[in-house]
């Protein structure tokens, strides 16, 4: 496991995009991307939960033992959510009533747990948090494109700013244009990783 | 990883863990109890004086019971007198519950009404927050000479387009308001 630091940040932005190319966290990916700025709220929750609770398993894991180290892990993750809730409730109150319920399931969003098990036990604490950082904004790019998308299409404006007049395709705001969103902007992405 | 598991270095792990964490979260908790507190209460308010007139003193919460509901309400005292009411009143709309904040003046008529939570359909049902026409027409709503139900349904509310359930929803809890209302104003007269 010799890897150059930029790449660790950098292989999350592309090559190991969690929602393109791992598909993993799809449920709050599809739940919260009804418009731009909630994807982009819903990723960046994901991303300091995700560089902090990677910094905190990478100092402790050396010293946990085998058989409890994901109830360990699970206890950090779930500390650092309620954390995050706390704060968001107290200073952003607004998105905390729009991503509502998703905030707390961040818990069991697997790319967290995933990240932990996969590279954070394994690494030191400068490491783990580059890829905490470059998972994390990888996360939070695909859920904003796949919130602009949808948000476009289906009510007509970005980022919140009108573009076209009247409501758009309702269909991309619910559940079944979620998946189609999500489904072609997976084949573009792998289209364009397969070239390079 | 390379720590042997036993018994005795699992239970002091997990608790040296949890205990870090608990006191973090503790700690946590403390600093940002009084802002949320705040927040919470600054919205409630913003709620509360969006569908009251101008002036008047708030009261605190107070409690009335109707038909087996009880309904949170908030009056706004001028001169002693109470001049309108703030009803909060819950229905189940589309996709869960639909709460609604009522201000509703002694007389009964209907001052104005804002949504305080709902999970209606995105761009159908979730236009009660937004739709001019359908949020304007509660303004100044006479309950005694226009009948609360849509127009669908035999009413004089219009409904929001395609979203019939979430308009009857939000009608009803604009009538049970108006009901907690009367039932505060008899309660009032004894």
């Amino acid at each position: 496991m010799t890897m150059s630091k930029f790449s660790i940040f950098t292989k999350g932005l592309v090559k190991e995009n969690p929602t393109f190319v791992l598909l993993l966290g799809l449920c709050p990916t599809l739940a919260t991307t009804t418009s731009a700025v909630n994807g982009l709220s819903m990723g960046l929750a994901t991303l300091f939960v995700l560089v902090l609770s990677n910094m905190a398993i990478s100092l402790v894991a050396p010293y946990t033992p085998d058989k409890v180290h994901i109830p360990v892990y699970i206890v950090v993750i779930a500390t650092f959510v309620t954390l995050l809730q706390f704060l968001m409730q107290a200073y952003t109150p607004g998105i905390y009533a729009t991503l509502g319920l998703f905030i707390p399931l961040i818990v069991v969003n697997c790319i967290v747990l995933g990240r932990a098990e996969a590279f954070a036990s394994k690494n030191g604490v400068v490491d783990s948090a580059l890829d905490g950082i470059g998972i994390g904004i990888g996360f939070t790019l695909a859920l904003t494109v796949l919130g602009l998308v949808r948000e476009i299409l289906g009510s007509g404006s970005a980022f919140g700013w009108k573009l076209l007049p009247g409501d758009g395709m309702l269909a991309f705001v619910m559940a079944p244009g979620a998946f189609l969103c999500l489904g072609y902007l997976m084949v573009l992405f792998n289209k364009f990783l397969k070239k390079e | 990883m390379a720590v042997q598991s036993n018994l005795k270095n699992m239970a002091l792990c997990l608790s040296l863990v949890c205990l870090v964490c608990s006191a973090l979260l503790g700690g946590v908790y403390a600093v940002t109890a009084e802002p949320i507190a705040q927040t919470n209460a600054n919205l409630l308010k913003a709620s509360i004086q969006a569908v009251l007139p101008q002036g008047g003193e708030l009261s605190e919460a107070k409690t009335v019971e109707v038909d087996g509901t009880t309904y949170e309400y908030y009056e706004s005292v001028a001169d002693g007198v109470p001049v309108a009411y703030a009803v909060k009143s819950v229905t189940s709309g589309f996709g869960g519950a639909l709460t609604l904040m009522v201000g509703v003046t002694p007389d009964g008529t209907i001052y104005n009404t804002s949504v305080l939570s709902h999970t209606e359909t995105p761009g159908l049902g979730a236009k009660c927050t937004t739709d001019e026409g359908f949020m304007a027409q509660w303004k100044g709503f006479d309950p005694s000479q226009k009948i609360l139900s849509v127009k669908k349904d035999g009413g004089d509310v219009d409904a929001i387009t395609a979203s019939t359930i979430t308009s009857r929803a939000y009608t009803l809890a604009v009538k049970n308001a108006c009901e907690a209302v009367k039932a505060i104003g008899g309660n009032d007269h004894e």
